[in-house]
Formats: C-alpha cells, structure tokens, sequence
C-alpha cells in the first residue's frame, strides 16, 4: 500500500512538472516579446529594454521558467505584465468563489445521482425506471449555459423568485449570497446529476449481477437491504472515479456558468484575462486550474487505495 | 464478401430504439447543415433593421434577432459549423490517438507508460482550457476552436485503443500470428484494427457529442467562430440580455444544441450495445 501511494505522489509530481513546461512555453515562447505587446508595435527601443528589464522578460526563458514555476506551489504567481499587480491576492480571491460553487454543485449532484441512479437500476424492468434513465438522458445533452439560461428564465425572469446573477461573499450577508449561489449551483447540478445518475445506474446494474449479491438475497435479504449492505461499497468505486472525472469537468463547466451568472471566481477572471491579452495571468489561472485538477485525481488515487482491498493488498 | 457477411449477420439483429433516434436525431443536424449550402430562407448575416426582434410567424419561421437577422437560417447555416468543428477535431483525436493506443497495446514496457501518462496529462487539459490558451496567444477562431477540441480528445481516444488493443492481444491467433513471425505492423493491420474498429466506432460518436458541447461552449465565450458567421453558442449568448422578453432567442439555438448532443450520445450507445455482445441480452 505504501508503494502505491508512493507510485502515485511522484506521478503527480513528474505530471505537474510536465503540465507547468508545457504551459510556460505555449504560453511564453509562442506569443513573443511580453514587453512589446504591452507597448504595443510603437514603443522605442529604451522603453521596451526598460520594461524587459522591469517585467524580467531579458533574462534567458530557463531562469523564467524556474522563477514563475518555482513561486507557484507557493502562491507567488507574479506580476501581471497588463495591468501592473500582484495576480497572487485575486488569484487567492477568485478561486474560493469557483471552489464554493464547484464543491455544492458535486454535493447536490451526487444527491440527485445516487438516489435516483440506484432507482433507475433497481427498476430497470419498470417504466418508472425507464423514465429517470431517459430524463437523465436528455439531461446529459444539455449544456450547464444553456440549463443557466433556462433556469434564470423560468426562476429569475419568470417567476422572480431568486436574481438573475451576481455574488455576495457567503460572510458578507449570507441570505444575499444563498440567493444568488441557488441558479448557479443548479445549473452545474442538473447537469452534472444526469451524468452521474447515468453512471450510477450501470455500477449499480453490475454489482446486482454479482454472484456475492445473490448469496446475500439467498440468505433470506430483501433486494434492497442485500444491495445497501453488500452492493453499494462495490459500486461506490466506478462511481468514485467518474466523480473525480466529473470534479474537474465541473471546475471547468464552473468557467462558462460563472460567465452566464456574472459571477466573480477564476473562470471570470481567466476570460478577462484572454481580453486583455494578459498572457501571464492567463498562464498562472491555467496552471491553477491543472493543479486542481491533478490534485482531485490523485486524492482519488488514495482513496481508492483504501476503500478497495484487493488494491489495498496489492493484488 | 466477407464483409457483407458481417453486415448480413448484423442487419439480422433488431436495431435498438437508442439507436434509430440517435441516428434521426444526427440525420436532421446534418440535413440541415447540408441545406444550408443550397438554400436558407434569408442570408443569415444579412441584417433587416425595420424587422428586429420579430416572433416566430410565417415570413420568419423562429424570428429573428436584435439587428433582424432571420433566426431559423442561423440555425441552418450554425448546424454546419458545428459538423466542421466536429468532423475536424474527431479526426485530429482519431488519428492521433488511436494509433497511439495500440501502440502503447502492443509495445507495452516504456512506450505504454510514456503514451498512457502523455494521455494523462492531456486529461488534466480539457478542451475548454486549451482552446483558452489557444485564443489567448493567437486569437479566437473556428481553426483553434477545432485544434484546441481535438487535442482535447486525444487522451480518449487512445484510452479506448490501448484497452481494445490489450484484449486482441491476449488471444490465440495473435499468439498464433507472432509464432509465424509476422511483424508488428501486419499483425496491427490485420488483426488489431479490424477487431477494435466497433469501440472506435462509438468513441467518435461519443466525442463527436463532447465536440459539439465544447464548441457550443467555446463560441457562448466568444472563443469560437467570429460574428457575423452564425454559430449555436454565440446567438445563446447574444440571447441573454433579451430573456425576460424574448426567451425563444435563447431556446432555438439551445434546442439545436441539445438535440445535436443527444443525436450523437444516443447514436454512439446505441452502436456501443451492438458491438458489444456483452451488454445484450441480460439488460
């Protein structure tokens, strides 16, 4: 077990290492001069020399590269080459408004998933199950803009019952922030809901036909309580690596949402940044989001480690 | 033939529901996509001030939008930037990705590792997020939005070869085709590929599905194609400031989205259930 986990820390760090040079270069060595296209095409050759200068960018790219990738673990992203700040504070800002949302999305879609993904298998005879299966067939083809969309026309426009967008700062005034977190957070769920519920269903459908579910039904359970006391904990794992899958496509469903609800996380600040052509901001919200991502998947690593003990023992 | 053998034995079997629907479903998209080139009922960048912001009504099917553009010949003429932009980024991910997995499928040993953690990385880089870096440096178009949902893809791709590639792998006849000394590349031709071609199959149904939702998205962002050529997601997105009073801007292109989506997640599950035996029967 120690190996393992192990195998799986230095592939986090050697895929990260790998994530942060491909970045740097896309980022840094295709797009050309920083200082030049702050300056624009009519800048003199002193003041670019003494922006290069200012920016860092005369040194040699290796000792660029060291000097952002080495400040990233720590928080030090560097000064943007637009608009003259320290994008580490916004950057520390931003992504606890994606987290908030990218964090109740999961939790109320895994609250739709696995009620109704466990009904659907259960009944998947019965046209009461064929029905969740469709709706979240159609679910899955909906994209979390377009749900936004409709839920601000039937919730925010139609009824009037929540804001059509906008954020408050959970501390700030909570009630304002519930408000506003509902629509948003239910278009990323809806969505996400319908994929897991998908995923859920076929777990579930696996672990019934398993010969140990059968046994336990023989010894006198009913359907249900054979499947909550053997067949969940063996369906938890499929389902535990779509979730983690799913974790990282919502941090990025979370870029387009926060666009729809004019909402302040990294998406928002990644676009204006594409705007501005502020290429190192871009570059560092880019590396924040890989790192996220590569982070949920190897938290997911572990787990599985312990919740699966044929991997536990290394078999 | 022997090819029509397989096809006979195949047409034998009922076609399922899923995938009928899937099929009608991508049909009407690509339908429309084709109608566009010969006919729309309007030029669908031509804008008509005197009739803006019109509703559905026989002279403008789906109305039109905010500068009188006709709604419905958007849609059209939009169904075929989303074919393009699939029918590119599948290919750049099937050509890319599938011989990459069944190289990592048969090498196994250092390539397999180096191929499969390449994939891993990529999966770390949606398409979304490549096709930001992609506009930040060079400026959003149709052509990065396709590279940017290509790449994307690669990673599925050779995830679904490598793993098909393992199964051939293991049986007799390869052993059988080895111990006659054939080489890699006949045995990858004439074995590996005629047997996973059915998973290859499904997987450019389903990323066709994920091309058009990363599309859609990409152009609601504005990272897609540039106005004034139609596309899906920028006339949802331009449907926003108008939805507390004309929200069927935002449900036609929405609804052709969807029903592309669905077309081809239902067409690629509905192939997924023929080619794999497996799964009929029991369920």
């Amino acid at each position: 077990m120690g190996i393992r986990l192990l195998i799986n820390l230095v592939r986090f760090v050697v895929t990260y290492v790998i994530a942060t040079v491909a970045v740097f270069l896309f980022m840094r060595a295709i797009p050309g001069d920083p200082a030049q296209i702050a300056l624009g095409v009519n800048a003199t050759p002193e003041l670019l020399a003494k922006t290069r200068a200012e920016f860092g960018t005369d040194r040699p790219l290796l000792v660029q590269y060291f000097d952002w990738a080495l400040g990233l673990p720590f928080g030090d992203f560097g000064t943007s080459y637009i608009t003259r700040q320290d994008i580490s504070p916004l950057i520390i800002d931003r992504v606890q408004v994606s987290l908030i949302l990218v964090i109740l999305a999961m939790i109320v879609a895994l609250a739709i998933a696995i009620p109704f993904g466990t009904y659907a298998a259960v009944k998947h005879r019965n046209p009461s199950g064929i029905v969740v299966s469709g709706i979240s067939q159609i679910g899955v083809a909906i994209p979390n803009f377009l749900a936004g969309i409709l839920l601000v026309v039937v919730f925010a426009v139609g009824l009037g019952w929540l804001p059509a967008n906008g954020w408050t700062p959970p501390g700030e005034d909570f009630a304002d922030f519930a408000s506003r977190v509902i629509l948003p957070v239910l278009a990323l769920a809806s969505v996400q809901g319908a994929i897991l519920t998908r995923y859920v269903r076929s777990a579930v459908m696996e672990v019934m036909s398993e010969d140990y579910l059968r046994t336990a039904r023989s010894k006198g359970l009913g359907k249900l309580e054979s499947l909550i006391k053997h067949g969940l904990r063996n369906a938890s794992i499929p389902v535990l690596t779509v979730t983690s899958v799913q974790l990282a496509a919502l941090i990025i469903g979370a870029v387009v949402i926060e666009r729809v609800f004019v909402i302040p996380g990294l998406g928002s600040m990644l676009l204006d940044a594409v705007g501005n052509r502020d290429l190192l901001t871009v570059q560092s919200v880019v590396m924040v989001l890989v790192a996220i991502t590569l982070i949920i998947n190897l938290m997911v690593d572990v787990l599985y480690t312990v919740l699966d003990p044929r991997i536990r023992k290394g078999a | 033939m022997a090819e029509e053998q397989v096809l006979s034995a195949k047409n034998r079997r009922k076609a399922s529901p899923t995938l009928i629907v899937g099929a009608i479903l991508v049909a009407a998209v690509v339908l429309a996509a084709l109608l566009s080139f010969i006919w729309t009922p309007y030029n669908p960048v031509q804008a008509f001030p005197a009739d803006r912001l019109q509703g559905s009504s026989a002279a403008h099917l789906m109305g039109t939008d905010r500068y009188g553009r006709d709604v419905f010949s958007g849609i059209l003429y939009g169904a075929r930037i989303t074919l393009l932009v699939g029918l590119v980024a599948v290919g750049i991910a099937l050509l890319i990705g599938t011989p990459l997995g069944i190289l990592a499928g048969m090498r196994r040993g250092i390539t397999e590792e180096v191929t499969m953690r390449g994939a891993d990385i990529l999966l770390a880089f949606p398409a979304l997020l490549v096709a930001i870096m992609f506009g930040a440096v060079f400026g959003a178009s149709t052509l990065t939005a396709m590279l940017a949902i290509g790449i994307g893809s690669i990673p599925g791709f050779a995830r679904v070869a490598r793993s098909g590639t393992l199964q051939v792998m293991s049986t007799e006849y390869i052993m059988a085709a080895r111990a006659s000394s054939q080489s890699s590349w006949r045995i990858a031709r004439r074995h590996v590929m005629p047997n996973i071609i059915g998973m290859v199959v499904v997987q450019c149904s389903v990323s066709f599905a994920i091309a058009v939702l990363a599309e859609a998205a990409l152009s609601f962002l504005g990272l897609g194609t540039p106005p004034p050529v139609p596309s899906w997601g920028r006339m949802l997105q331009e449907s926003q400031q108008f939805l507390g009073t004309y929200p069927m801007l935002a449900v036609w292109p929405g609804s052709a989205i969807a029903i592309a989506v669905l077309g081809f997640t239902l067409l690629g599950d509905g192939l997924r259930d023929r080619f794999d035996p497996k799964l009929n029967g029991e369920r």
